[in-house]
């Protein structure tokens, strides 16, 4: 008998890797990807079975990290957002071409919209570009099935296999049957030393190979059940892709063919065939036009294809069951207009939070140096460059606002200050910081800790009370090196401290600490409760 | 075979209200009642005191979008009155709105209070109380969320009060006897206050 369980996209991704036999999850926090990793960390048959599950510092040390436990033969899982994909491309992209042992599955969370992101990246270039397969789940039943697929075919074909989501099935809830748990791969090592050495010389054999793999990969994606075609008239075609698929069935005209895709390389023989049974097609894929480019490519300048690209969908923002139904030609659904009566609520800084303090005392000082610039970062603190605050003027990726700073330095901005939070500064920032400390760059860090990764729900933070340690150890001066307390009564200490180090025309580091509101009251809570559990059980 | 039922939910509110409690009892009761069922919720950035709504879709069939369509929502279930208005676009034809009538003012271009409510008693079908104050009233202030779930109840004919009832049961359960007592007797306000 099989069981049901209401689970999350993400949450179903995790369960589906641990019944694939999981070994190891790797991964930094990262909406919409977090659920994944927090899931395998709360199980109790990963506790069990001691899946290794912490947080890492980056993707990079992840995705490093997952290849070396594939290479031991066991199975190992990497979670990420989009933008991590960059910071572990490296790593991704040699991957494919050592190949792997035991399954390796890489899992990208795409953010179209934008909801939490910094861009709308569609992940499955990368697939393309690093020459792997690629699965793409239109559902939650297909977030648990499809690990058991993509482990399998990993092993199968010796490469990483990337599986790609998006926001609304990472976090949208439905019910998933759950199958039998797969036992975990034993201990054995790759012996090959021609495949993971890649010296120019066994790095050209491995390549070939990787090339070479490219008809099997493409044969399995036109035989895979995941891609399905059902003709049915001959007008329109319709290519739905992952989650598109649910917007396209929702509103689905009669007599139109429908091609499902969620297995990559693009099946092109399902492609010609609905093609030929179809006078045009129209592409629909939540993120940037992947499969549309390459289907005109396939079809010809003759063949006529919309999606994206000719603006029967819109270019940017994720995909709905609305602008879905509008590419069909059907009507605008709502009834009643907007309201009159509404303001926009943007998030903001919890009351009580100390980067609110530390904005508070970098605007005061800040007001004196009108030349001044501050790059910021990403985590809660980007949200001092909205109203009240109004205090950052840049920010663009993890770690940026160090090196940013350092380079506005290098052409003359001054005062330069960088604000960074605790976890990024070891995702990305311990590098920028030492390249500023050996070009005596005149900057002002502020490394504002709050002892946890708090944007993404209060995860543990790679650093957590050894920031002054390795401050002080990439090269930064103890006398330029501070630790304050970010709180309403020590704002006369802190702005002094900022105004003498805005004028010191070296590096400074100023750590403002003090644990983020959220994982307070967290721990408070579950404090609390634990008395009144010993409490309940003590009276009866 | 019965025709198909369905109810399309748009839950909504600021961060930190609850309304994700609202939706997981939900879906429990939906679950045990053998009902279809998907929900889309809002994580990261946008709950720090942001705006939040979560897409709430119960069927006897499958259910393919994870989203509602525009003019499609049976009820808005909002924790906040200005939060209800924003999403009047997805409300249906013959679609409710249950709300709180006291507004979360924590950004300082609030719109007019007065103006506010009117618009919102002007539509065909609105529900408001003041939960807060009910919650307060009951001496459980933190379940002001299961007020708005009994005034809801009204409205699902999908699932029954009792459906609900044996949810809030299951999904508090682990907190114990107190709190499951404090939800049931929210509940029960909201769900007799509209009568």
């Amino acid at each position: 008998m099989t069981a049901k369980k209401l689970l999350l996209g993400d949450e179903a991704v995790a369960l589906g890797a641990l019944h694939a036999g999981l070994s190891g999850v790797y991964a930094y926090p990262g909406t919409p990807s977090t659920e994944i990793t927090e899931f395998i960390q709360n199980d109790l048959l990963a506790r069990e079975r001691g899946v290794r599950s912490r947080w890492c510092t980056n993707e990079k040390t992840a995705m490093e990290a997952a290849l070396g436990m594939s290479y031991a033969g066991k199975r190992a899982l990497v979670c990420m957002k989009h933008v991590g994909m960059n910071v572990c491309a490296d790593a991704f992209v040699n991957a494919g071409v050592t190949g792997v042992k035991g399954g390796l599955v890489v899992v990208a969370a795409d953010d179209p919209s934008m909801h939490s992101s910094q861009n709308e990246q569609d992940s499955r270039f990368y697939g393309k570009f690093a020459l792997v397969p690629i699965l793409e789940p239109s559902d939650q039943q297909e977030c648990y099935d499809m690990m058991a697929d993509a482990f399998r075919l990993s092993e199968e074909v010796r490469l990483p296999v990337l599986v790609r989501l998006v926001t609304r099935l990472s976090h949208s809830r439905a019910a998933v049957e759950i199958g039998e748990p797969l036992p975990q791969n034993a201990l054995d090592p790759d012996g090959e030393r021609t495949r993971w050495v890649l010296l120019p010389g066994n790095a050209k054999r491995q390549y070939a190979s990787l090339v070479a793999k490219q008809p099997d990969l493409l044969a399995r994606s036109e035989a895979s059940p995941r891609n399905r075609l059902t003709l049915s008239g001959k007008g329109l075609g319709v290519i739905a892709c992952g989650i598109a698929y649910n917007y396209v069935r929702e509103s689905l005209p009669e007599g139109v063919s429908l091609l499902k895709v969620s297995q990559y390389p693009l099946p092109e023989q399902l492609v010609r065939e609905l093609a030929e049974a179809s006078g045009e097609l129209l592409v629909v894929e939540d993120g940037q036009p992947f499969v549309e480019e390459q289907v005109k490519a396939l079809l010809g300048a003759g063949y006529p294809v919309t999606g994206r690209l000719t603006g029967r969908l819109p270019r940017t923002g994720e995909l709905n069951p609305d602008n879905v139904a509008a590419a069909f030609g059907l009507p605008e659904g709502a009834v009643h207009a907007p309201a009159h009566n509404l303001a926009p609520r943007p998030p903001q800084l919890c009351q009580g939070c100390g980067h609110r303090d530390v904005y508070a005392a970098l605007n005061q000082v800040l007001a004196d140096y009108p030349t001044a610039r501050v790059f910021g970062d990403i985590g809660c603190y980007t949200l001092g460059a909205l109203p009240p605050f109004r205090a950052i003027d840049t920010c663009v990726d993890m770690g940026a606002s160090i090196t940013m700073a350092k380079g506005a330095a290098d052409a003359g901005v001054h005062p330069a200050v960088a604000v960074i939070g605790d976890s990024t500064f070891t995702h990305s920032g311990m590098t920028s910081l030492l390249d500023a400390v050996n070009d005596g760059a005149a900057i002002t860090v502020i490394l504002s800790d709050n002892l946890t990764t708090a944007m993404t729900g209060g995860q543990d933070s790679a650093g957590t009370h050894k920031y002054e340690a390795i401050c002080l150890a990439l090269g930064v001066e103890r006398e330029h090196l501070h630790v304050v307390v970010p709180l309403p009564k020590n704002m006369a200490e802190i702005t002094r401290i900022i105004r003498e180090e805005l004028d010191y025309k070296g590096v400074s580091v100023i750590i403002p600490q003090r644990e983020c509101m959220q994982t307070l009251a967290r721990r408070q809570r579950q404090k609390r409760a634990a008395a009144e559990g010993d409490f309940s059980t003590g009276s009866k | 075979m019965t025709k198909t039922m369905k109810t399309d939910i748009k839950l909504a509110g600021v961060g930190g209200q609850g309304i994700l409690s609202i939706a997981t009892v939900i879906g429990e009761a939906a679950t045990k009642a053998g009902l279809h069922l998907k929900q889309a919720e809002v994580h990261g950035m946008s709950q720090r005191g942001g705006d939040v709504q979560s897409d709430l879709r119960l069927s006897t069939d499958p259910i393919f979008s994870d989203q509602i369509p525009l003019g499609g929502a049976d009820l808005i279930l909002s924790m906040e009155p200005m939060e209800a208005l924003r999403y009047l676009p997805y409300l249906g034809p013959e679609g409710a709105v249950v709300t709180s009538s006291k507004p979360f003012v924590n950004i300082p271009n609030y719109p007019d209070e007065a103006a506010l409510l009117q618009e919102l008693g002007a539509l065909p079908k609105v529900t408001q109380m003041d939960i807060d104050a009910v919650a307060k009233e009951l001496l459980a202030p933190r379940s002001a969320n299961m007020v708005l779930l009994g005034m809801a109840a009204r409205h699902l004919s999908i699932l029954s009060a009792d459906d609900l009832r044996t949810a809030i049961r299951t999904i508090f359960g682990r907190k114990g006897e107190k709190v499951v007592e404090d939800n049931l007797k929210a509940f029960d306000a909201g769900y007799e206050g509209i009568q």
